[in-house]
């Protein structure tokens, strides 16, 4: 599959000019500035950069938690002023609820809609066989895995239907190999919904593997340093990774974070020694 | 997968129970033998044998099961308010920032002010009934379910609500759906610490003003120096604190089922 292009007319997410301003003790601190990108129907995009690029509030913009900021976002040509019905979130931390069933967790947005309970029902373990999970349709999220529960806020969010599925490291508290096998899954599900998706991520593999297009960010303040068309085949695997064409794309990126995450690392330093200025040896 | 399938009762799980159990009757084994051997003054400490014995005298003399339902539901009633305005009071102050700053503290200092002997006040207000024994253990109750509900509320994890509001979620459903059953276990430690401090001021408030309940025979027996008796009433109350807590484990159980 050729990578979208990032300037067609049939984005369904456009992203303009967000900027995001934070009042700290130690005065104002500019976390987004100036991010423009548009998102394909179908498309998956995924968003990487180093720690405190700003990312996550990237991913709030975009779901609606963080109103206080400049720019717009629309979809399918609304403007997003809040959290919108259109847009699904997929969560960095553990978010299933702990004393719903995982039927009843992905069932949650269909009770929302006034769904009857037979019909809800059976929509949810549609969702829950397609991120792998029947069999555990009534068990409760503390009997599950990391990986699992995750699995469940997945099926949760799509069986919301969204348009648009945003989705902030999910697979960040998990080892690598579950990473790797959970990215397989996202990705068959993707492709067999043709989910329109938007990753947010550190991770490089993680977004070779699984993106149409890569959009590099800069350290604080967050703006769009480059936007990497990824043009390996599709369906994907994560046996891609073993692959030549995978491993020039990692490096790729990687020379256009290195320098981000050298320039974070050093911030976090020169913040810890003034913070802290008589412990430096 | 190791989740799947039902899980087996384990010969293991029965362990503290049982040591649980053999503790408390060596515990029991150990004061007999201190009380027959003189080392324990028999006139201070009863032995265990003769509070057992004197069981059956106490349940047909002294009317105990009367007295155990008198207490238990005055203990209901006050579990009743404490559950609506209590854990209406940590939901309102939860809301209201401005009411949680001014009032607070005041809850806080209340938990720890002895307001058992605030008794003569409660008998002028509400006279020499069971209305003053279940107002004073709602009272002196009220502070820890408060406390603990904001405690709850505040503690639900951002990620669980922004999930709701990723979801669009009204204020309302937001409370119902996820800041309340995410709060509920705290909700629950406040019942039962505020069910403890209801049952100790109920009983003593009963051997105070000499009114009915197992708190009056507890009095009764002590005044007539019938230590085992005294004793085996004791055990009452600790009946009445059990039936409460199986009956609080259970309805926690019913409404937020985690395991």
């Amino acid at each position: 599959m050729a990578a979208a292009n990032p300037a067609s007319d049939d984005a369904i997410l456009i992203a303009d000019d967000i900027g995001v301003r934070f009042e700290t003790q130690e005065g104002p601190v500019i976390a987004v500035d100036d991010v423009s990108f548009k998102v394909k129907q179908g498309e998956f995009l995924s968003v990487i950069g180093p720690s405190g690029c700003g990312k996550s509030t990237l991913f709030n913009v975009i779901g609606g938690l963080l109103s206080n900021h400049q720019g717009i976002v629309t979809v399918a040509g609304e403007r997003i002023d809040g959290p919108h019905k259109s847009i699904g979130m997929v969560f960095q931390e553990e978010s299933t609820f702990p004393w719903r069933t995982v039927v009843d967790n992905v069932a949650f947005p269909l009770e929302l809609v006034g769904m009857p309970k037979q019909k809800r029902i059976e929509r949810a373990r549609h969702f829950i066989r397609m991120v792998g999970l029947d069999g555990f349709a009534k068990r409760y999220p503390g009997e599950l895995s990391g990986g699992m529960r995750q699995r469940v806020s997945l099926a949760r969010t799509l069986a919301s239907e969204p348009k648009i599925l945003l989705m902030d490291e999910p697979f960040a508290a998990l080892d690598e190999q579950t990473r790797l096998l959970l990215g397989d899954k996202v990705l068959q599900i993707q492709q067999q919904l043709k989910q329109t998706t938007l990753l947010i991520t550190h991770n490089i593999t993680e977004a070779v593997q699984m993106s149409d297009r890569i959009l590099v960010m800069t350290y604080r303040p967050g703006k769009v340093k480059r936007i990497v068309d990824i043009d390996l085949p599709r369906p994907r695997t994560s046996e891609i990774v073993t692959s030549e064409p995978f491993g020039r794309y990692v490096a790729k990126i990687w020379a256009d974070l290195r320098e981000e995450a050298s320039r974070g690392m050093q911030d976090e330093e020169s913040h810890v020694l003034h913070q802290h200025p008589g412990t430096a040896s | 997968m190791s989740a799947r399938g039902a899980i087996a009762p384990n010969f293991g799980d029965y362990v503290p129970v049982a040591i649980g159990v053999v503790a408390v009757v060596m515990f029991f084994l150990a004061v007999e033998a201190l009380v027959q051997t003189g080392v324990v003054n028999r006139f201070i400490v009863p032995p265990p044998s003769e509070v057992l014995g004197s069981f059956p005298r106490v349940i047909e003399e002294e009317d105990v099961i009367g007295r155990f339902l008198l207490t238990a539901s005055e203990c209901l009633t006050a579990g009743v308010m404490l559950t609506v305005f209590g854990v209406a009071g940590g939901v309102l102050m939860h809301r209201y920032k401005l009411l949680q700053d001014a009032i607070e503290t005041w809850v806080a200092a209340l938990a720890s002010a002895p307001v058992v002997l605030m008794y003569p006040l409660f008998l002028v207000i509400f006279g020499r009934s069971a209305w003053t024994i279940i107002m004073m253990g709602f009272i002196a109750a009220l502070p820890p379910v408060i406390l603990k509900t904001i405690e709850g509320l505040a503690g639900t994890r951002k990620v669980l609500v922004n999930v709701g509001r990723s979801f669009n979620l009204t204020g309302s459903q937001q409370f119902w759906m996820i800041l309340f059953p995410a709060a509920l276990p705290t909700i629950f430690v406040g019942l039962r610490l505020g069910l403890i401090f209801a049952l100790i001021n109920i009983v003593g408030v009963e051997f105070l003003i000499n009114f009915g309940g197992l708190g009056q025979l507890i009095n009764e027996l002590a005044e007539r120096y019938d230590l085992a008796g005294t004793y085996a009433a004791i055990c009452f109350v600790i009946l009445v604190s059990i039936v409460f807590f199986m009956a609080l484990e259970k309805i926690e159980r019913w409404l937020r089922p985690v395991h």
